[in-house]
Formats: C-alpha cells, sequence, structure tokens
C-alpha cells in the first residue's frame, strides 16, 4: 500500500512537471503577473468537433426551414444556401470569437478560449487571420481526402499519400510545438489558453467550514491532536498541498476511506507521532490544518520551505 | 530583514506563546479570505453575467464597480500569492482574475464603429501598404496571360490546355456565332442566375482564401494560383480576339472582371506578404513578423472576399440582363474608378494622423519580462 502511494505522489510531481510546461504568464498593466494554461490538443480537437457539429446543424436547419417556407419553389433558394453554407464555413469562428471574445459555443463548453500572446486585447483582424488560415489547414485537405475523386480523378497513390501528408503536419502542427501553437496562432499570435470556471470550496483549515465533515465521521471533537515544531519541521509547501489534495478528493466516498488511512499511516510513520489515532480523516485535517499555520507563519518570516527535501 | 531570522529563533506572535502554533481561527490566511470573499464573489457573478449576455447588459452601477472589483482581486491574489499555501485559493483568484482581466481589458468597440472603420480606414490603409506585393502579385499574372495570349494565337491547341477546364463548350471548335451568342446570352429564370451568381461568388473566395493561406507554404501556391488565373485569362482572350470578337469579349469581361481580377491579385498579394515574413522577416523575430503581416494581410482578405461578392452580383445579374456594349464598358470603367479612388485615397487623412503619432484609444500592451516572473520558463513573449 506504501509502495502505491508513493508511487501516486511520483505520477502527481510529474504531471505537475508536465503542467508546468503549459503555463504562460501575462503580466498585467497593473504589474501583477497572471498564469495561463495552454490548452490541451484534445480539448481543442473536441471544441472544433462540437462546432463543426453545431455548423452542420444550423445548414440543415436553416435550409429546411427555407425550402418549406418557399414550398420548394423558390429558385433563389439554392444561391441563398450556398452563400450561407460559405459564410458558415469561413467565418463561424471569426465572428463567435469577435463577439464572444475569443470563444466560441465548443470552446466555451470546453472552458478554452482564445487571447493575444501579448495579453493585449484581441483584435478583429487576429481573430480573422487565424480562422481564414483554416482553408489551408482542414478544408483543403479535407476535401482532398473525402472528395479527392472530383478534384482530381484517377489521383496516383503518391497523390494521396502527399494530401495525407499535409493533413497530418498542418493538422497536428500544435502537438509539435512548444506552445501550442496552430498555424493559425503563429499568424495571428494568438494563444489557446484553458479558462474552465474554477469554484471557491471551503477552506480545510476553516474550522467552521469543514464543521459538516467531523459531524459524518460521527467522532467526538473534544480532544485535539497537538504536534510539536519539529513535527511540524519535516514536510514543506509541496507536501502541504498534496495533501490538501487528498483531503479534497471525494470527500464522504468510502473508498477514499482507505487511502485517508493509508496516508495517515505513513505521515504518522514519518513524524514519529506517538499519540492516539481514533479517525485518520480528522487526524489529517488537524495535521493539515497545523501544518499549514506553521509553514504560512514561517512565510511570513521570509522562510519559504518548498519540500521535505529543501533545507 | 525579515528572511534573515534563523529558523530556531521563536516566532514572535503577539498573544500566544513561544513554540505555540496559533490556532486556525487566527491563521492570517484564512481572516484574510473572510474578509474579501464577498467581494469577490460579486466579481464573480458581474463576470459571469458579461459572459452570458454581454458586457452591455449590465447596469451603470455594475460597470463602475466592476474596475474597482477586479482591481480588489488582483491585489487579493497578489496577496494570497504570498501569505496563504492553501491551492484552492490561490487557483481560484487566478482564474477569477484571468476571466476578469479579459472583460475589463477586452475589446469594447460597437459592431458599428468597428465596421466603419474597418472600411473607411483599415482596409484601404491595409491595401496601399502592400503595394508593392499587389505589384508582384499583379505582374505574375499579367505575364501568364501575355505569355498564354502568345502562344495560344500562335497555335489554337494551346487553348484547351490553358483554359480547358473552364471552357464551358466555349472552345476553338465552336464557330465564331455561337461565340458571339455566349457573350450576349440572356438568362430566362432568374433563380438560375442567382444560384450561378452564388456558386460563382463561394468558389471565386475559396480560391481568394486559399491564395492567401497558401502563402504559409513560402508562397509558392499563391504564384501557382496566380499564375494559372492568368493563363486562363490569356488563353480565352486570344480565341475571342482569333475570331474578331475582342471588343465584345472586353465588354463582357470587364464589369465585373475589374472587381474580381482585382480580389484575386489582392488574395494573392496578402498570400505573398505572409510568404515573404516567413521567409525574410527581417529585422524581427519571425513569430513577430507573422503576427503583425498575417494580421493585415487577413483584412485585406477579408475586403477580397467582400469584393468578390460584388463580382459575383455584377456577373450573375447585371452581366446576363443588359447587353449593351457601351453600358457594359462604362460600368467596367465606374468599377476601375472606384476603386482607385477607394484604395488610393480614402482615409489617407488617419494614414497621415496615425504615422504622426499613434493616438489610441487606451490599449494595454503588457509585457512579460524575464525579471519580473517568478519561473522564467514561463514567459510567454519576452519583450524583444
Amino acid at each position: 500500500m506504501r509502495n502505491v502511494a508513493s508511487n501516486m505522489a511520483a505520477v502527481a510531481a510529474q504531471r505537475g512537471n508536465e503542467d508546468a510546461k503549459l503555463i504562460r504568464e501575462i503580466v498585467t498593466p497593473e504589474g501583477i503577473p497572471l498564469r495561463f494554461s495552454l490548452a490541451r490538443a484534445g480539448d481543442r480537437a473536441a471544441a472544433f468537433l462540437l462546432d463543426m457539429v453545431l455548423q452542420i446543424i444550423v445548414l440543415v436547419v436553416i435550409s429546411w426551414g427555407l425550402s418549406s417556407a418557399a414550398g420548394g419553389e423558390a429558385s433563389w433558394l439554392t444561391a441563398v444556401i450556398v452563400v450561407l453554407a460559405f459564410l458558415l464555413v469561413n467565418f463561424y469562428f471569426a465572428v463567435f470569437e469577435v463577439r464572444w471574445q475569443g470563444a466560441t459555443p465548443g470552446k466555451r463548453r470546453i472552458g478554452i478560449r482564445v487571447i493575444d500572446a501579448r495579453g493585449g486585447q484581441l483584435e478583429t483582424s487576429a481573430v480573422l487571420a487565424r480562422n481564414l488560415i483554416r482553408e489551408l489547414e482542414v478544408w483543403m485537405p479535407l476535401r482532398f481526402l473525402l472528395a479527392g475523386g472530383l478534384v482530381w480523378p484517377e489521383a496516383p497513390g503518391w497523390a494521396r499519400l502527399c494530401a495525407g501528408a499535409w493533413t497530418f503536419v498542418f493538422l497536428f502542427m500544435p502537438v509539435f510545438n512548444k506552445d501550442r501553437l496552430r498555424i493559425g496562432d503563429m499568424i495571428a499570435g494568438t494563444r489557446v489558453v484553458m479558462q474552465p470556471r474554477i469554484v471557491l470550496v471551503p477552506d480545510l483549515a476553516d474550522q467552521a467550514a469543514e464543521a459538516p465533515y467531523y459531524a459524518r465521521a460521527g467522532a467526538p471533537v473534544a480532544a485535539g491532536h497537538a504536534f510539536s515544531d519539529a513535527q511540524l519541521g519535516i514536510y514543506g509547501i509541496y507536501e502541504l498541498q498534496v495533501l490538501e489534495g487528498v483531503l479534497r478528493t471525494r470527500p464522504g466516498d468510502p473508498a477514499q476511506l482507505e487511502v485517508l488511512r493509508t496516508v495517515s499511516e505513513k505521515v504518522r510513520a514519518k513524524i514519529r507521532y506517538e499519540g492516539k489515532v481514533v479517525d485518520d480523516e480528522r487526524f489529517l485535517r488537524e495535521f493539515y490544518a497545523a501544518q499549514r499555520a506553521h509553514l504560512e507563519q514561517k512565510l511570513l518570516f521570509g522562510q519559504r520551505r518548498e519540500d521535505k527535501f529543501s533545507k | 530583514m525579515l528572511a534573515q531570522t534563523p529558523p530556531d529563533a521563536p516566532a514572535a506572535v503577539p498573544g500566544s506563546p513561544p513554540g505555540a502554533i496559533p490556532g486556525p481561527r487566527e491563521l492570517r490566511s484564512v481572516v484574510f479570505r473572510r474578509e474579501r470573499e464577498a467581494a469577490w464573489r460579486e466579481l464573480e457573478d458581474l463576470i459571469a453575467a458579461a459572459d452570458k449576455r454581454g458586457l452591455r447588459t449590465l447596469g451603470a452601477e455594475q460597470l463602475a464597480r466592476l474596475p474597482h472589483l477586479y482591481r480588489a482581486a488582483l491585489s487579493s491574489l497578489s496577496v494570497a500569492r504570498s501569505i496563504s499555501l492553501d491551492r484552492a485559493l490561490t487557483d481560484y483568484l487566478e482564474n477569477l482574475v484571468g476571466r476578469a482581466y479579459f472583460v475589463v481589458y477586452g475589446t469594447r468597440q460597437h459592431l458599428r464603429r468597428q465596421l466603419a472603420e474597418f472600411f473607411l480606414w483599415q482596409l484601404p490603409s491595409r491595401v496601399r501598404r502592400a503595394r508593392w506585393h499587389i505589384l508582384a502579385a499583379a505582374i505574375v499574372m499579367l505575364a501568364a496571360a501575355i505569355a498564354a495570349f502568345q502562344l495560344t494565337s500562335a497555335d489554337m491547341d494551346y487553348y484547351y490546355v490553358f483554359a480547358g477546364d473552364m471552357a464551358q463548350g466555349r472552345t476553338p471548335a465552336s464557330s465564331t456565332s455561337e461565340l458571339r451568342d455566349g457573350l450576349y446570352h440572356l438568362e430566362s429564370g432568374s433563380g438560375m442566375l442567382a444560384t450561378f451568381a452564388a456558386s460563382l461568388f463561394s468558389h471565386n473566395a475559396r480560391i481568394g482564401i486559399l491564395a492567401f493561406a497558401t502563402g504559409f507554404v513560402a508562397g509558392l501556391p499563391t504564384l501557382l494560383l496566380l499564375f494559372y488565373n492568368g493563363l486562363v485569362l490569356g488563353g480565352f482572350a486570344a480565341l475571342y480576339h482569333a475570331r474578331g470578337l475582342a471588343v465584345d469579349l472586353w465588354a463582357w469581361m470587364l464589369p465585373h472582371g475589374v472587381t474580381e481580377l482585382t480580389a484575386v491579385v489582392l488574395c494573392g498579394a496578402a498570400g505573398l506578404q505572409l510568404a515573404q515574413a516567413l521567409v525574410f522577416p527581417g529585422a524581427r523575430t519571425r513569430m513577430d513578423s507573422l503576427r503583425d503581416h498575417g494580421r493585415a494581410a487577413a483584412l485585406i482578405v477579408v475586403g477580397a472576399v467582400i469584393m468578390l461578392f460584388i463580382a459575383g452580383l455584377i456577373e450573375g445579374v447585371f452581366r446576363q440582363t443588359v447587353t449593351s456594349v457601351p453600358i457594359r464598358f462604362a460600368v467596367a470603367g465606374t468599377t476601375a474608378v472606384w476603386w482607385i479612388y477607394y484604395f488610393g485615397f480614402v482615409g489617407r487623412g488617419r494614414d497621415r494622423a496615425e504615422a504622426a503619432g499613434p493616438a489610441r484609444g487606451i490599449q494595454p500592451e503588457p509585457r512579460a519580462t524575464g525579471e519580473l516572473l517568478p519561473q522564467r520558463s514561463g514567459a510567454m513573449e519576452v519583450a524583444r
């Protein structure tokens, strides 16, 4: 069990490292750096597919609506639909990104948005530039792959291979560079970042806010656990925040109790805690609160202990 | 000074004995959060409303509160980073301030004003600035047209090579009267006309956008597209000239052709601009150069798409209903004069004003500078 726990910590650390590579900063005019995390390729692909589905639905619904309104008689119908399809394919993304501050319905749903790489206003010209390029990145290769016969009947194998390679290079461009840039982003100087809505959860160190969990555990609140300075001097900020993550994971889930027990045993062994522990969750919460108080206190005096390995 | 306090020295906290840990209730970060939470939640609600229904739906009082709340949250974030180790709290504030930042500093311009700015200044100004690229694109197309014209005049078989795809039954095998009829043919059903114009527009516009986009592939496909367009033109002209239909052909082609060909050249020029920014970035980095030229070129392309729409209307409607040669030439001349005026003179005053001193609205150009950042690798675009 201990091995599993330490493995989990290692994976989390690695994961954190991976995430750190995707962090970009913008300094606001007030002089404070804001951190943004670049969107992952999967999220962007999902948003794109959602938008595509929406475009098709809109086109079908409008065509159907128009033709039923016209009674299949109006000859201008085809013309309207042709122009509409063109506008939809080429300006759907641009119009939404201008009106919705860098989001489209798909992007909003996934929780990502387009921003200016330097943190300035997202200019209309930038939005147009990044979206007009889709003709090269997506539509042209797609048309060739799906309906190659119409563009070039009996195309030889090498031509198809070239088209496939072209599609691959342009479509997967974001995976190949560190800023996750699509060609459109390079041309427009934009980035796509994650911006989901994060809700404010109760503070684990605030006794008033955490009361419900004790009530659930049904344990007496009277006798608390006490920790000495030496015991609190072992772990650092990194471990504190990993513990925070553990405590916030599925509170109240019976399966989580096992994890809490393992972590609690590990912590007790590490800090040589001699006292009696009845409720592991309660022990960990109190340890968390004491540890945080200790580290924040040190922080006020300018001592930032990053993790258990730092001096 | 505080940083030099030895770790063993008892922390001097008023009201607590040395060595004792302050109870959670007295934790500064907890108190800090309790005091400010209401303001954060208010800001959160404001941005949610702005995101959902637009900034315009906010009341005057809310709008006035927004920057105030934003600055408060920003200062909370910076305090939280230095005193709080609650990850959930710093993550929340980071997210909240990030979202508020784009609401507060996002574009606030009205759509109508944006459109006016685009048509009355940006488009003609960007076109003027791209004049050398436009010249290059026009020369490529013209050279191809002249070459194709000469070759086809000498040997009609070349016609099939150059204009084969677009012939639509107009080939050297057709009789002169058939060709003439084609130039003065009037469509009967208006529906057919509209469909014809619409497909022409969407086809041409797609090719135009492609000519711009392929600028990213060093501009070679852009040049090929321009060249190919010129070949078709030259082949066509040679056929009709050989039959003594020169005047009729140009009367047929120029009313929409002036606008359409200009638009094609503009798209090509935009592609060339992109290619130049990529291949010869000059003193700036490739990314900076791409960014500036890419944005300018995109505006030109949008202008060209609008021109193609106009050309489609002329081609699909006007040309199919008016057969008088003088009127056709008059329309062609009018469009030519209009585009020369529009691209040559509209917005020149603004150009001069911009050159004298960029007096733009309040626009944040925050820069990520290395020394300000705790993690150096995270700098997004270090000011170069």
